[in-house]
């Protein structure tokens, strides 16, 4: 296979930007919540509610965006267990988040099962319908790539750029970061950490749900347990990589998704000397190894897995 | 609302809290079981009948325990340490690959050998597997919770090439399962005709000897010490790095041994499915008992009681089996919180 014939062929970037598209708005989330000083490894089980609530809003005759908003509560509900286990009482993140990834991904299943109890083969919706927007998605190359996928592909993009502003050119943004960085310093200001922690976390967690909700409501048309499939661990890693920047995480989330595609291709082609799984494979080692490389430079917010409680030091 | 730390606690309290949590979590699952248009008192009723109401649903329950308990205790000891071990899923696999390599045909020794043999080298393997997110942890500061779950994925799909590849069992009509392991290395059954295995008693014996070496013995203190406070260990002149080290060999040993028994002891063949979660489910185990090695006998036997039991009783009446894991994922915020009432109180002003 020429895999250099790939990076000009439209098709492949296409199916990069679609493909990156959950990892952005999961990687977006974690980011938020991550530079307010809370991690939350609830991700992947946020994901999963997500897919399960959008979709269940569409097949019970929901419109599409109302689907979205409705897995973006179900986040947020989900993001506020988690800052009121480690936010309000101080409690491991780590455990914590692992226990909503748990509690996400199982009551997922069950709601289905409940909803759906006797089906093999999951009913399908309606999904987002690419964009074809006039003008711009005539535009060689990038109009294809970029301005005819759905709606919440560009919502993603647009998403990158306000989230950037806000934390890095606003004051609410200053003060999010200061809460990472130096909680004590924040609440000399007059700031509320908890306050203001707890409603990063909540703004994350919706963005999370929604990166789920885009996989049933605009990628594939149908839930099935399990179809988050690691990838907001993947958005877990892409955060360091990305040393907390809104810039670099995009800029992550399409390498990753471009590896995908490539092993997809290959997949179909099937006559590779190398097994598939190891393509698989490739995106895991490749945020293991970007955690190394970056790590060095040990950018983390400083307050990170870090509580706050007031008067204690 | 603010938080006060208690001076001290009842040790009835410490003991009681868990157990309580794991009543709240079930009062909170109650509201699920109503949805499902059933009674809950009947529902968990059916539950624990059918997790220990015959001699046949409790050799199935302890049977579902000893992979628990080994992956419960592979996370307790390495959180004790602060090593944040979320591979246990990886180690677990890395085991059953060993058993599986040397096992099904490779070197052949008289069952009373081969069995310590297939343990021994599935835990060296499991142990040096977790070595490299440590390596990562140590020298290069990559953090280890990611690092240890990602690599959960990538052994998945080296066991995924294996079964549908080179180890593909031609026997096996077309499935995706590896040849099964020798007469020799199949865990002898305790219970005739009950599929409750030597790993079980192995497992207890695991959790004896781990309880006894953190109490009791220097590395033991050591792993304490450096989950307690790192800066303080090494201003103590303790072995740091050789703990660490220390803590990873065991807790990837003892997790790759649940695999090694879950194979040679109930499967006899490595399949995609041998482990239905227990690495992720050993965190949860360890966190019910507090970390505790004894206690994390109890827990695992409390989880296995969980899946059996909704098993049977999603049969009784229409429920779906899921309603388990939502179980153990309530109960697993439940004690955090009633872990942190032991500690601190609230104060409402």
């Amino acid at each position: 296979m020429d895999i250099l014939s790939l990076v000009f062929e439209t098709g492949f970037w296409l199916a990069t930007v679609r493909m990156a598209t959950p990892l952005i708005f999961g990687t977006m989330g974690e980011l938020i919540c991550e530079r307010a000083g809370v991690l939350n490894l609830g991700i992947e089980g946020i994901m999963a509610a997500g897919c399960m609530s959008g979709w269940t809003w569409v097949y019970l005759g929901g419109t599409l965006w109302g689907g979205v908003l409705f897995a973006a509560c179900v986040g947020a509900g989900l993001g506020l267990l988690h800052a009121v286990f480690t936010v309000h009482l101080g409690l491991s993140q780590h455990v914590t988040g692992l226990g909503i990834t748990m509690l996400g991904a199982s009551l997922s299943s069950f709601a289905f099962r409940m909803i759906l109890p006797q089906v093999t083969t999951p009913p399908k919706i309606v999904p987002f319908a690419p964009l074809d927007i006039p003008v711009l998605s005539t535009l060689p190359f990038i109009g294809p790539v970029l301005f005819s996928q759905t709606a919440l592909t560009l919502t993603a993009f647009i998403l990158v750029a306000v989230t950037a502003y806000v934390l890095l050119r606003t004051p609410l943004g200053l003060a999010l970061r200061m809460v990472g960085e130096n909680p004590l310093a924040a609440e000399a200001q007059g700031l509320s950490v908890l306050g203001l922690r707890t409603g990063a976390v909540m703004a994350g967690s919706a963005l999370m749900a929604v990166g789920g909700a885009f996989l049933t409501l605009a990628a594939f048309d149908a839930f099935y347990i399990g179809m988050v499939n690691g990838r907001g661990w993947i958005c877990i890693a892409l955060v360091v990589f990305s040393s907390w920047k809104p810039g670099k995480a995009l800029l992550g989330t399409l390498l990753f998704a471009a590896f995908d595609a490539i092993q997809m291709r290959v997949q179909q082609q099937s006559i590779s000397a190398i097994p598939y799984q190891f393509y698989l494979m490739l995106p895991y080692l490749c945020s293991i190894l970007a955690l190394i490389a970056m790590s060095r430079k040990a950018a983390y917010p400083k307050a990170l897995l870090v509580p706050f409680r007031k008067g204690e030091r | 609302m603010r938080l006060e730390p208690r001076e001290s606690m009842a040790f009835g309290w410490q003991v009681g809290a868990p157990l309580l949590a794991v009543v709240a979590a079930m009062a909170i699952c109650s509201g699920l079981i109503l949805w499902a248009g059933a009674s809950p008192l009947s529902a968990w009723g059916l539950l624990l009948k059918g997790a220990l109401g015959s001699t046949f649903a409790l050799t199935e329950t302890l049977t579902r325990a000893t992979p628990l308990i080994f992956t419960g205790l592979a996370a307790a000891v390495a959180f004790r340490a602060k090593l944040w071990n979320i591979g246990g899923e990886g180690q677990f696999y890395v085991g059953a690959c060993m058993a599986t390599w040397l096992g099904t045909g490779m070197i052949d020794l008289p069952a009373w050998l081969m069995i310590p043999f297939l343990f021994l080298t599935g835990a060296l393997a499991g142990g040096l597997f977790l070595l490299i997110p440590t390596w990562l942890k140590t020298r290069l500061k990559a953090d280890e919770v990611v690092t240890t779950l990602l690599l959960n994925f990538v052994v998945l799909l080296v066991v995924n090439w294996l079964v549908f590849g080179p180890w593909k069992d031609p026997m096996a009509m077309g499935w995706p399962q590896a040849a099964p392991v020798v007469d020799s290395a199949m865990l002898p059954v305790l219970v005739p005709k009950s599929s409750l295995h030597l790993g079980f008693v192995l497992a207890l014996a695991c959790a004896g000897l781990v309880w006894w070496m953190m109490r009791f013995t220097v590395w033991g203190f050591e792993i304490r010490a450096v989950g307690a406070s790192l800066k303080a260990s090494t201003f103590a002149g303790m072995p740091v790095g050789a703990t660490i080290v220390r803590t990873a060999l065991l807790s990837g040993g003892l997790a790759a041994m649940a695999g090694v028994s879950e194979l040679c002891g109930v499967k006899g063949y490595l399949t995609l499915d041998l482990s239905p979660g227990f690495g992720y489910s050993g965190i949860v185990v360890a966190m019910l008992a507090a970390l505790h090695p004894l206690g994390v006998v109890l827990s695992a036997m409390f989880i296995a009681i969980i899946y059996i039991g909704a098993d049977s009783m999603s049969r009784a009446i229409t429920i779906s089996n899921y309603i388990a894991d939502v179980t153990t994922a309530v109960s697993l915020l439940m004690v955090l919180l009633a872990m942190f009432l032991t500690r601190y109180r609230i104060r409402w002003k």
